[in-house]
């Protein structure tokens, strides 16, 4: 392949200010606006749940009306799925998978600014349907019929808004997939890309397998409401349940999507800083993928409860039970990679050894509610909500906290304050557990989910959650506070910024240059 | 600019992303707006509408300025065809939750609330009988007729795949140099894209006017006319899609060797065509 065109001085006239970032087809451009516009809509996603712990401090009704409860646990959860996780790990795909594979950027560039771009867009038609008659959705963010066809004015925008965001995630995933297929370093063969290169191809995999899946669960709903269909109404010989089968077939995988690239990530972290190559690469990779597999025949173990046949109930049991071995193998590898390693323990690898502790116990309490009898007791209670936020908040949120203290150095061209790190690490994981692990004990003694008033037997352990949410969510600005002065200044950073830390995107100076990778890296 | 270093291409910024994120965001609060009964709806809606267009001309006019123009790489046209690939299959997907929906109703919640599932059935719809096709327990009153696979729904089968045959026999003369011949079958092609939605429109009208089938007709309805319809719309487009490459084709755009704008094309209408063999199956037949 040679050159085709060569336009002297080139880079000269590219566009400043604001139209820079409206119209830029860099991938760290978009890999920032993505990972800004993620800490935006954490805090937002974090206020809500600031007001939900406020309401729950204490027994009986004081801050908010039940109905604006319901909203903020439903937006809460849109906000943080859509708008934080997702946008977080898509900009970190911008940024790094280009640079780990050796590529000048994303392959489907102008594309790419597309999938940014809409978010902000979606979002901005979400959070303005808090304030439409009627209020914003508060079915829950799984949008349950007939619940959520009692939706105000909201109804349509909602609906609209994640039909918005969907095409974004489509387009980010349809991006990523050609990138990796297709940009490869010559020599970078499947087998030696990063494991966050593939993880993220096997989630973007999932996303654009899933993403459509729920655009037509929303769609029906949009037409059972306004169009006379009756996809979800007895009446007419639908089902709500059908509702429930087709959600929950997109939200198994995304469930995964939403933790895949952490596993990257970790398997990223935990080598460099035990200074040992990853244990068990290729298992892995199979691993990976099996969960990915995987996530496609559990579903219905979200309605273990909605009066399924027996034989579903113990199929979607043991598919459940066995995404137990995949996982088991990569909690092994990371523990074995650590096994004799010479480990310092700055602030990513606290974050990453956090995760491997507490996504293991959200892990096991998920075993837990696989057990279809025993789920019969959970279902719909704080346990469920203790699982998925021990999954998902020191899951996949402290992966992301791990990938920023990893990579902000390559980013910024700063190290960035080791001693607010290590305070916002120690904050963090000790608040996380005063919030979540309480809500363990609440939900086996059978306090629900999504309400906002409860029986006083629980005040004691939803007080002592309250309080470390508010203590977790306040460390949260410490975090935005360090990320201002990295970004500001700090001490200069080598290319290799961390001792330990292997792959392509170490060999470009940091900061990385606007543009790397013109003529591709051989990679042996 | 557009600069190509070392193998690589990257494309220069474009200001059609942002026109594409405000055009839709105006067309689906449009859509909003219209469903809630607010007046100004129709309005933000047609403009969201046109910006939309403006946006999917102007862009895909550059990308196509800039293919013929020659900058783009092997490479360039690999990305394509993967973004090509899996855009289809998402498409797919999202076909899969319709077809997912007719199954589940016809193997299961039908039959569970015709007593198939005692518990259901007696809080529900005590003693009541249903057997596909149905409108469900609450139109039991209701006459209506099923859309049968004959005479119209086969008749367009034979369309769609010979219209499948002709865009392949276009391709092959496209691959041999034989001008006339690829404009000749392209436009064939067309033709038959068109009729197809004109029958696939009186069937509509027959549904409506002779067998009061609708898309309030209960659980079959409802999955007959979202099945349909959405694949009725991807007929439509993947018929202005081909219309464009045979204008294309006319100015004199392709080569032999890299025509990837008119593979694209074939790709997506191959898949209209497989998704239609689905709805013959398992909507018309069984």
């Amino acid at each position: 392949m040679t050159a085709t065109t060569h336009e002297a001085g080139h880079h000269a006239d590219e566009p400043t200010g604001l139209t820079r970032w409206l119209v830029t087809t860099n991938h760290k451009d978009i890999g920032s606006m993505y990972l800004l516009f993620s800490l935006a809509m954490f805090l937002v996603g974090g206020a809500m749940a600031l007001v939900i712990r406020a309401e729950l401090f204490q027994p009986g009704l004081q801050l908010v009306d039940p109905y604006f409860f319901n909203q903020m646990t439903t937006m809460h959860a849109l906000v943080m799925i859509f708008g934080a996780v997702m946008p977080a790990f898509t900009g970190l795909a911008n940024w790094m998978i280009p640079l780990m594979v050796g590529a000048p950027d994303m392959a489907l560039p102008r594309m790419n600014n597309w999938s940014f771009w809409l978010l902000p867009f979606g979002f901005a038609i979400l959070l303005s349907t808090l304030f439409m008659p009627g209020g914003g959705p508060a079915g829950g963010w799984t949008m349950y019929p007939p619940l959520m066809l009692q939706t105000g004015t909201a109804f349509p925008f909602v609906i609209f808004a994640i039909h918005v965001l969907g095409i974004s995630s489509i387009m980010g995933s349809i991006n990523v997939v050609a990138t990796i297929l297709n940009m490869r370093a010559p020599g970078m063969t499947l087998m030696k890309m990063p494991l966050f290169v593939w993880t993220w191809l096997i989630t973007a995999y999932l996303m654009i397998a899933v993403m459509p899946v729920l655009a037509g669960a929303i769609t029906m709903l949009l037409t059972d409401q306004y169009f006379g269909t009756t996809f979800f109404s007895a009446a007419g010989g639908g089902d709500p349940v059908l509702y429930q089968h087709i959600f929950w077939f997109f939200g198994h995988p995304e469930v995964y999507i939403l933790i895949l690239p952490a596993f990257g990530i970790i398997s990223t972290i935990i080598p460099a800083f035990a200074r040992k190559p990853l244990f068990g690469y290729s298992s892995m990779v199979y691993a990976t993928a099996s969960i990915a597999f995987l996530s496609f025949i559990v579903w219905a173990h979200h309605m273990f409860t909605v009066g399924m046949p027996l034989a579903g109930q113990l199929f979607f049991m043991y598919s459940t039970m066995l995404i137990a071995v995949p996982t088991g193998v990569k909690v092994f590898n990371w523990v074995a990679t650590m096994w004799r390693g010479a480990m310092t323990f700055e602030t990513p690898m606290l974050f990453a050894l956090a995760f491997v502790f507490l996504f293991t116990i959200g892990g096991f309490s998920g075993l837990m509610l696989a057990i279809a009898p025993a789920d019969f007791q959970y279902h719909d209670t704080y346990f469920v909500v203790a699982h998925f936020h021990y999954v998902l908040v020191t899951g996949a949120v402290f992966a992301i906290l791990a990938a920023a203290y990893y990579w902000l150095p390559k980013w910024t061209g700063h190290m960035y304050s080791e001693r607010l790190g290590q305070w916002h690490f120690w904050l963090s994981v000790i608040f996380v557990n005063v919030l979540f692990f309480p809500q363990h004990f609440l939900g086996l003694a059978g306090m629900p989910r999504r309400i906002p008033d409860y029986s006083v037997q629980f005040a004691d352990w939803n007080m002592i959650s309250s309080i470390g949410g508010f203590g977790f969510g306040f460390a949260q600005l410490l975090f935005v506070w360090l990320l201002f002065k990295c970004i500001r200044g700090g001490e200069k950073a080598e290319a290799r910024a961390w001792e330990g830390a292997e792959g392509l995107e170490w060999e470009v100076p940091s900061p990385a240059p606007h543009h790397t990778f013109d003529t591709p890296p051989v990679v042996r | 600019m557009a600069h190509a270093e070392g193998g690589y291409y990257v494309p220069h910024g474009s200001n059609w992303p942002i026109v594409g994120s405000v055009g839709l965001t105006a067309l689906v609060v449009g859509i909003a707006m219209y469903l809630e009964a607010m007046s100004a709806g129709i309005w933000v809606m047609s403009a969201g509408a046109l910006i939309t267009l403006t946006m999917v001309v102007g862009w895909f006019g550059d990308v196509i300025r800039e293919g013929v123009k020659g900058l783009y790489s092997d490479q360039v046209d690999r990305s394509l065809r993967w973004g090509m690939i899996w855009f289809i299959f998402s498409e797919v997907m999202f076909f899969a939750a319709f077809f997912g929906a007719l199954f589940y109703a016809r193997h299961l919640s039908v039959p569970w609330l015709s007593g198939e599932d005692p518990a259901t059935s007696r809080v529900l719809w005590d003693s009541m009988v249903l057997s596909w096709p149905t409108a469900g327990p609450g139109n039991a009153g209701l006459e209506w007729q099923p859309m049968g696979p004959w005479p119209l729904p086969t008749i367009n089968t034979l369309i769609l795949l010979t219209s499948g045959m002709t865009l392949t026999a276009a391709h092959h003369a496209l691959k041999e140099g034989n001008r006339a011949r690829l404009i000749t079958f392209m436009w064939a092609t067309v033709a038959l894209g068109v009729l197809f939605s004109g029958l696939q429109a009186y069937e509509y009208y027959e549904a409506y006017a002779h067998l009061n089938l609708r898309l309030e007709t209960g659980i079959y309805g409802s999955t007959f006319f979202m099945l349909t319809g959405f694949h009725g719309a991807h007929v439509v487009i993947g018929t202005i899609i081909l219309a464009v490459i045979t204008l294309r084709c006319m100015k004199g755009h392709f080569n032999p060797e890299s025509h990837f704008g008119f593979e694209a094309a074939a790709w997506y209408w191959h898949f209209v065509d497989v998704v239609w063999l689905g709805l013959f199956i398992f909507v018309y037949i069984l």
